[in-house]
């Protein structure tokens, strides 16, 4: 995206006074997704005249020999010309912008369509009501782990991304770094994205997949190669294990109250139905962007989380006040 | 100031009474009172039954909209729960494509049908009947989920597996499956009407390149409507089997697929769309020349562009999927259909244009609202090359750049020609004048709504915004733009009240007409208003496009024949002629009043009614009970002469 396209850009989202969207693709970030908003603004500028131009046309037409008085029998019915012209030109012209918006839609197509590069990094992304779990690929199988609703990617490598369906159909989408892919149960999709910039990308679930459709975010954080690694090494660690004693009690109550579903790897909670929960203060949000990663959320969450996200699958788990407490400060050893 | 109405320099007048006209009368009158009502055969009642149901509809579909643009309207609201909103949102959509748009067309078509062609009914009109019955049935059926809060929810595209019986064990997909099933017999005998009628009940002289632009956008609807709704039939039928008796033709498990549900559903839906868009195209390509005091320019390549629109219609469907993984040679293809179906929407665009621009266009409401028309068609269409437009549809798909799109192609295409068509045959339907000056009124308030309302929609869309999505956050920066699109799609709303209002003000004091308002040219203009029960007092015989402007014209020498003609009074009797010429061929005997139609609908709505109570023996009652109609409705009737003479003795 050049400079130009971005002013167009925040004028065009000044006009309706927002200043930020974080969700726009009409200024994007990398290579699966620039030559798309090439298009896309050429598509609505060409759109924009033809439509202005049409107005144009049919106000005058209206206003230049409108009858303004008499009743209409009295107006003389004639064929004055047979106006054919009009449409030999008219048509014509609209089927040369549409070739020449053809052609150009084809070249983004072939630009887009793959990486150029060999992608260095392969993310299993599977799509859940409502959250998002991936699973960096690594050939040696102890270097794959799993985390959940926010990716970390190098910046300038390309990604590979292998979309899988569990149970219903949802979409992938990071609009500043490329097009929707659906998730589909019974087939791999495949996608690529790369970042040429640092810094945080959020998207969100397009296909609806039920209640909570509306609160199925995802982010992609994009960091210099070095912070990635310090990133990935971490996350292939082991939870770090609790010292204070409120937390050593809240590591009982999650193995009793919270194993069955999610996973804290270093421990006995297995459970796969949730999240990977190892590494769980890593992330800037919970609930798949539902709430900012905080203790406050972090408690209304657990205590009640169908009060926030009516009909997720994290049921409302029946908590003392003091398991409450102790839980959520386990949780938030997770770094 | 231009005043509609009857002048001195009317070529026509109103017609006197003649002793043919009573006794037409007693053969074709409908008898008053309920039994009359429920065995109405009429196509003029069938058709204003219709329009006045898909209105009704558009009220509710309307309302269901208001209360989820007030859920929007800022971010975080809390007004519906998720459940609710997703039945509304499906219900919203379900209503207004199947339950209004499409209806209110096939309303007008069905009065408008038989005067165009000239004749005293559609070929079939029991099923006619049947076809309404069904359709208000299939409504009924479909909205008493509602109460019940089991109404369908996974939206109007009910993609499994969210609508798998694993995913949502309820009754309210259900409905869903049924009652596009139950419409579904309706559109189907409804379209193989017109097609009968079309092909066997012109007038003489009536030949195909004489036909109104809303026939040819009929007939080719009602083609495309019985190539396409086998496909979601099945697809519902499938999916109610897959749900019901264990069957796996959506099912991952069993190595089912989801997606043969989306080929099924938009080989049908994408063509659907050009149904309910077609013949609205033809109420603007009729009314509009009569406003602007000429023909049609391009009269013949706007016919062409009608069937061709249709023809390229059926290999557009996988644009409605371009982000499911689908080959890239596979959408290359698509996406190059999808640009080059705009090309017979520019033929016609600009036909229109040149008309307003060669003629003397007269400001009438009716002209407002179908000029307006053509500006709102071509910011659907100009969406419509952008989400065409492969790469840049995996960006818009899904996002409210398509809601904007298609709304101002459904309201845009769709119910500005049908309030503007109202406007334009109001007066031949009721004998009275829609008031102009509330017109303006009703006109502005819709157009303004409309606009301030759904163009907001693409920059939400830019903005990222998903559809479906019940709430927003409030740091994703859409606050300001739903708060318009809330406050336009209630400016909106006021607008199309005053246009009730203006209904039933103009239906009580309205002007008196006279039979030929606007000076129009085709021959649904000939016969008095409102028009009598028998249409026209002989069969005329038709030597051009416009029968009532040709004198003037002066373009042939040839003269059509309106008070001259087949007057076939022995019984309900219309001509048949012969398919493209149209030359006189046979007098057909037509079929009275009859509650067969009703009988069988009811019968079949207890059929589905079964089904969805998973009782055998309500559905088994309902299918012999459907036989038992079919079976009244086909006896033999000697006054049809489907029955020997009885021997003289």
């Amino acid at each position: 995206m050049n400079g130009r396209h971005f002013a167009s850009a925040a004028s065009l989202l000044a006009l309706c006074g927002c200043s930020y969207a974080p969700l726009t693709y009409m200024r994007t970030y990398g290579p699966a997704a620039d030559p798309i908003t090439s298009l896309g603004w050429g598509l609505t500028i060409v759109c924009s005249i033809v439509v202005v131009v049409i107005t144009m046309l049919v106000l005058i037409a209206t206003l230049r020999a409108r009858a303004t008085r008499g009743s209409m029998a009295a107006i003389a019915i004639s064929r004055s010309s047979n106006g054919l012209l009009w449409i030999y030109i008219g048509t014509g012209l609209s089927s040369l912008v549409l070739l020449g918006l053809l052609i150009w839609t084809m070249i983004t197509l072939a630009a887009v369509a793959d990486s150029p590069k060999a992608p260095s990094l392969t993310i299993e992304i599977r799509a859940h009501q409502w959250w998002w779990e991936a699973r960096y690929i690594d050939p040696i199988a102890a270097d794959t782990f799993v985390t959940a609703n926010e990716l970390h990617i190098p910046v300038g490598t390309a990604v590979r991304l292998r979309l899988i369906g569990d149970d219903v159909i949802h979409s992938f989408w990071i609009p500043a770094l490329a097009g929707k892919t659906d998730v589909i149960p019974g087939q791999t999709n495949a996608a690529w994205i790369e970042a040429t910039t640092a810094g945080l990308y959020r998207g969100q679930c397009t296909e609806y997949c039920g209640l909570q459709h509306a609160h199925m975010s995802e982010a992609v954080i994009a960091e210099s190669d070095a912070q990635f690694q310090q990133w990935r090494t971490l996350q292939l660690s082991d939870a770090a294990s609790p010292e204070s004693a409120t937390s050593l009690q809240g590591q009982q109550v999650f193995l009793s109250h919270c194993a069955a579903c999610h996973t804290v790897r270093g421990t006995d909670a297995g459970g796969i139905l949730g999240p990977d929960l190892t590494h769980l203060m890593g992330r800037r949000t919970i609930a798949a962007g539902t709430l900012p990663n905080n203790l406050d959320s972090l408690t209304r969450w657990i205590a009640n989380a169908q009060a926030i996200k009516p009909g997720c699958q994290m049921p409302a788990v029946e908590l003392s006040h003091e398991d409450l407490v102790a839980v959520v400060a386990y949780v938030q050893t997770l770094d | 100031m231009i005043t509609p109405g009857l002048t001195e320099s009317d070529p026509l007048g109103v017609q006197r009474a003649l002793p043919i006209d009573a006794k037409l009368d007693a053969i074709w009158r409908t008898q008053p009172g309920l039994i009359g009502t429920l065995s109405c055969v009429d196509h003029k009642r069938i058709g204003l039954r219709y329009i006045v149901t898909a209105f009704i509809f558009l009220i509710v579909g309307g309302i269901e909209a208001l209360t989820m643009r007030l859920q929007l309207s800022h971010s975080n609201l809390t007004i519906l729960s998720p459940e609710a909103y997703d039945q509304l949102f499906t219900m919203h959509g379900f209503t207004m494509i199947f339950l209004y748009a499409g209806p209110v067309l096939s309303g007008f078509s069905n009065y408008l049908w038989p005067l165009l062609l000239g004749s005293r009914d559609m070929a079939f009109p029991r099923l006619n009947a049947l076809s309404y019955w069904v359709y208000l049935l299939a409504g009924v059926f479909l909205y008493v989920s509602f109460p019940l809060g089991m109404a369908p929810n996974a939206g109007w595209f009910n993609y499994p597996p969210l609508a798998s019986g694993t995913y949502n064990p309820g009754p309210n997909i259900d409905f869903y499956l049924l009652g596009l099933i139950f419409l579904g017999i309706s559109v189907t005998v409804g379209s193989a009407n017109f097609l009968v009628s079309l092909m066997r009940t012109r007038a003489p002289g009536m030949s195909i390149n004489r036909l109104p632009i809303l026939v040819w956008g009929t007939l080719t609807a009602s083609i495309g409507n019985l190539l396409a709704v086998p496909a979601v039939s099945l697809a519902c039928v499938l999916l109610f089997m897959d749900r019901q008796f264990g069957t796996h033709f959506f099912d991952v498990e069993q190595q089912g697929q989801p997606l043969l549900w989306q080929h099924l559903f938009w080989m049908f839906g994408h063509p659907w769309v050009y149904a309910i868009v077609l013949p609205a195209l033809g109420i603007v390509s009729d009314a509009l020349p009569t406003f602007c005091r000429r023909p049609l320019v391009g009269y013949t390549p706007v016919a062409i562009a009608t069937v061709a629109t249709m023809v390229v219609g059926f290999g557009v469907w996988l644009h409605h999927m371009f982000a499911t993984g689908m080959p890239m040679l596979s959408v290359a293809f698509f996406s190059a259909a999808s640009l080059v179906i705009t090309i017979p929407s520019a033929v016609s665009t600009f036909a229109w244009i040149a008309t307003i621009w060669t003629g003397k266009p007269v400001l009438t409401t009716a002209f407002l609202f179908l000029s307006s028309f053509i500006v709102l068609f071509v910011i659907g269409g100009a969406s419509g090359v952008m989400t065409g437009a492969v790469p840049f549809d995996w960006q818009l798909t899904d996002t409210y750049f398509v809601v904007a799109h298609l709304h101002y192609v459904l309201i845009g295409i769709n119910v500005f020609p049908v309030i503007g068509g109202i406007y334009y045959w109001f007066p031949k339907v009721t004998g009275r004048l829609m008031n102009e000056r509330l017109g303006r009124w009703n006109f502005w308030t819709m157009l303004i709504g409309f606009n301030v309302g759904f163009f907001p929609m693409h920059i939400a869309g830019l903005m990222g915004m998903p559809r479906r999505i019940y709430t927003y956050d409030h740091g994703l920066g859409w606050d300001t733009v739903n708060l318009i699109t809330t406050v336009g799609s209630f400016v909106f709303a006021i607008g199309v009240g005053l246009f009730l209002v203006n209904l039933f003000v103009s239906l009580r004091r309205g002007k008196a007409a006279g039979d030929n308002p606007w000076d129009a040219p085709t021959l649904e203009w000939s016969v008095p208003s409102p028009v009598p029960a028998y249409n026209f007092r002989v069969i005329p015989i038709v030597a051009s496009r416009h029968p009532l402007w040709e004198g003037r014209l002066d373009e042939f020498p040839e003269r059509s024949s309106l008070t001259d003609g087949y007057v076939l009074n022995q019984g309900r009797e219309t001509l048949a002629t012969t398919v493209l010429d149209a030359q006189p061929d046979l007098i057909l005997k037509m079929p009275g009043d009859s509650m067969a139609p009703l009988l069988l609908s009811l019968a079949l709505s207890l059929l589905f009614v079964g089904l969805i109570l998973h009782s055998a023996w309500i559905s088994g009652m309902g299918a012999l009970l459907s036989g038992i109609a079919i079976v009244i409705w086909l006896w033999p009737k000697r006054a049809l002469g489907q029955r020997a003479e009885a021997p003289h003795v």
